[in-house]
């Protein structure tokens, strides 16, 4: 009680300072807001707000993707059986991020493999789309930033996830994407992706939904946990100096020989020439100076 | 010591061959024949480079070789000492020193030990440019069929001896040292042979499970688990289209000591060859082959990870065709199709392992592959594909 006693009268001291009314004001307003949201009826806005979001990403689903998805992302097949678009019931919202939010969709023209491309909707008409094509039918939805973050672990427990994430990287991913998350080329003119500059998220969405050629690996084949060890390594890897010396692309022997066939030898064929093509010579005679 | 053979007041459109040394003269008439319609204009006049003619000039490029190879010598110094100065480290959170973004004792010992071996090198070349003779001569090129005289006596040598070892006149004597030239094959089979186990004595003889290139250690009721972590799968836990690269269970189990089962070269051995990769497609898809009707669990198939042409693992997978691609030499399996080979290398399909689901539900296989998996070899039965 003195205690409390004592540490009012402190405050008391400085309750006329001139930015107290200030201070006071502030503390008032934060109050208030505090408040209003602890106790306004938010379930039932979102409820709302969903299909709200819903039928604005029916309305850019119509002009955008509908020409090849179909007018309810039922899919449009071609005469030949194969699929112009297809359907998109049950690929849920992380498939519409990650595809849209690379900019693979919208495609330019149906090829080999989608490239990414500059992104043609903002974050918020992404969250729209996907949106109404998770109203579709259920599928995976957009990983939470706590899904993958190592926030919260203790600098062993994070030493642990990525190399843990490392074993796995190693078993599941490099087949395709190479040792160092380089990518590498594919069957018939397609190819797995660079990871290097591939965000958590996408690389998340990318890993449950199995966008074009790749395998899923949905969270009863890699667990939440692993799948965010394994992004905390891949990300490990984008800060690790190299330490082995020029890595040429970690590309493995390939880019290493090149390197070494065609510069290496190359210029020692440059120098070797040169050395040959130069040499001093002098107008005087042997013993007509001396 | 270019002086015997440059006399230096040659004028330059002097006969060139008496500019070569005495033991060249019996060409001279040649070159000079009537035969020859343009006379031979031999070497042009040998001009000298001032390392030849100026002391000082020389006495610089002797400093300067001297110089480069003393710089050799630095910088092998300089690597025995950055190989004891930087660390390399042994544990993640160690700071290893870098340079530029590279490994600091790596860029230092590449650098110092291949400026090393450069120095030398441009120290020899700087020596016989700049001080070694430049002097142009000529070696004429000799015949390279011996003469007739040697020719003759050689075979007559040769004939001499034939005749008087009587090779030819008792065959008995050279057959007898043909069959003990060929018996002598033997010991060396006999040696050889002893080498290595073959594949029946490991099968045979070895105190682990699975062991030989007929067997794996899969067996009836052996769980399926994740490869790394090492934890059982359910069939609900795949989503078509998933690919889980996959493990026998008995190579992360333990004893109830804690102690791993399997460890060393056997657990070396099991992984490389009980490896599988789990796939996950429409039912409707599978084309299963015939007597493997009830390999499958709801789309569910496994297959070795072993590639039949030399034993590549593979799990390169293409989700929409489910073509199993194995990097090496690009052999291509149908895993909708009993894996046969659609592309490639590889003879034959991937064994597959037929699966089943345990009391628990979680997956497990109903046996040994059938057939031995990873690459031909000499003794596999090429027909033997439903063995037990």
């Amino acid at each position: 009680m003195r205690f409390l006693n004592r540490s009012v009268g402190r405050l008391s001291r400085h309750r006329r300072r001139p930015l107290a009314g200030l201070v006071l004001l502030l503390l008032g307003l934060l109050l208030t807001g505090g408040l209003y949201s602890a106790f306004a009826p938010a379930t039932a806005s979102t409820a709302s707000d969903n299909e709200e979001l819903v039928a604005e990403g029916r309305e850019l689903f119509l002009v955008g993707c509908a020409f090849c998805h179909g007018q309810n992302g039922e899919g449009v097949s071609t005469v030949n059986g194969n699929w112009l678009g297809p359907t998109l019931a049950g690929v849920g919202a992380a498939a519409v991020d990650f595809q849209v939010g690379t900019g693979r969709m919208p495609m330019a023209q149906p090829g080999a493999q989608n490239p990414t491309k500059p992104v043609s909707y903002d974050q918020d008409e992404i969250d729209a789309l996907a949106a109404y094509v998770a109203s579709l039918a259920p599928g995976p939805s957009v990983p939470d930033p706590s899904d993958y973050s190592l926030a919260g672990l203790s600098s062993d427990e994070r030493e642990e996830a990525i190399a843990r994430g490392g074993q796995i990287f190693l078993t599941n991913c490099t087949a395709c994407h190479n040792y160092a998350g380089k990518g590498g080329a594919m069957p018939r003119g397609g190819y797995a992706p660079n990871l290097s500059d591939t965000s958590a998220k996408h690389i998340y969405e990318a890993l449950l939904t199995g966008p074009g050629q790749m395998d899923s690996f949905s969270n009863g084949n890699l667990s939440p946990e692993e799948k965010r060890d394994v992004i905390a390594y891949l990300y490990s890897l984008r800060e690790q100096p190299a330490y082995g010396g020029f890595t040429f692309g970690s590309l493995g022997p390939v880019g290493e020989g090149l390197l070494a066939w065609v510069i290496g030898i190359g210029a020692l064929v440059a120098i070797a020439t040169w050395i040959a093509a130069h040499t001093a010579r002098s107008n005087k005679k042997k013993g007509a100076t001396a | 010591m270019s002086d015997q053979h440059g006399p230096d007041e040659l004028g330059p459109g002097e006969h060139g061959s008496s500019d070569l040394p005495d033991k060249y003269a019996g060409h001279e008439g040649e070159i000079q024949s009537a035969d020859e319609p343009i006379r031979n204009p031999g070497l042009p006049q040998h001009t000298w480079r001032p390392t030849d003619v100026d002391p000082k000039a020389e006495r610089r490029a002797e400093r300067q070789v001297a110089g480069i190879f003393g710089l050799a010598a630095l910088c092998a110094v300089l690597f025995v000492v950055s190989y004891f100065v930087f660390d390399i480290g042994g544990s993640p959170e160690d700071d290893v020193p870098t340079i530029f973004g590279l490994g600091a004792s790596n860029v230092a010992l590449g650098g110092t030990l291949g400026l090393a071996l450069l120095l030398i090198g441009i120290g020899l070349i700087q020596w016989a440019r700049k001080l070694m003779s430049d002097h142009e001569m000529v070696e004429m090129r000799h015949p390279a069929r011996s003469s007739d005289e040697d020719r003759e006596a050689t075979i007559k040598a040769l004939n001499d001896g034939l005749e008087e070892s009587g090779i030819a006149r008792r065959p008995l004597v050279r057959n007898s040292l043909l069959g003990a030239v060929t018996v002598l094959l033997a010991p060396a089979v006999v040696l050889l042979r002893d080498l290595g186990p073959t594949p029946n004595q490991v099968a045979e003889e070895a105190d682990y499970p699975g062991a030989g290139l007929e067997k794996t250690v899969w067996e009836k009721g052996m769980r399926v688990v994740r490869d790394v972590v090492g934890t059982p799968i359910r069939p609900g836990d795949m989503e078509i289209g998933d690919l889980f690269n996959a493990e026998p269970e008995i190579i992360f189990a333990v004893d109830e000591e804690g102690e791993p089962i399997l460890e060393g070269e056997p657990l070396l051995i099991a992984k490389s060859k009980a490896a599988v990769v789990l796939i996950r497609m429409d039912p409707d898809e599978n084309k299963p082959a015939p007597g493997r009707e009830n390999w499958a669990i709801d789309g569910i198939l496994c297959y070795s990870k072993i590639c039949t042409h030399v034993g590549c693992p593979i799990s390169l997978n293409e989700r929409k065709t489910h073509h199993l691609l194995c990097p090496c030499h690009q052999s291509t399996f149908d895993l909708a199709d009993a894996a046969k080979v659609v592309f490639g290398p590889a003879a034959r399909p991937l064994p597959q392992l037929p699966l089943a689901v345990d009391s628990e539900g979680y997956l497990v296989a109903q046996s040994d592959f059938r057939e031995p998996v990873g690459p031909s070899f000499w003794e596999r039965d090429s027909q033997a594909s439903t063995t037990e």
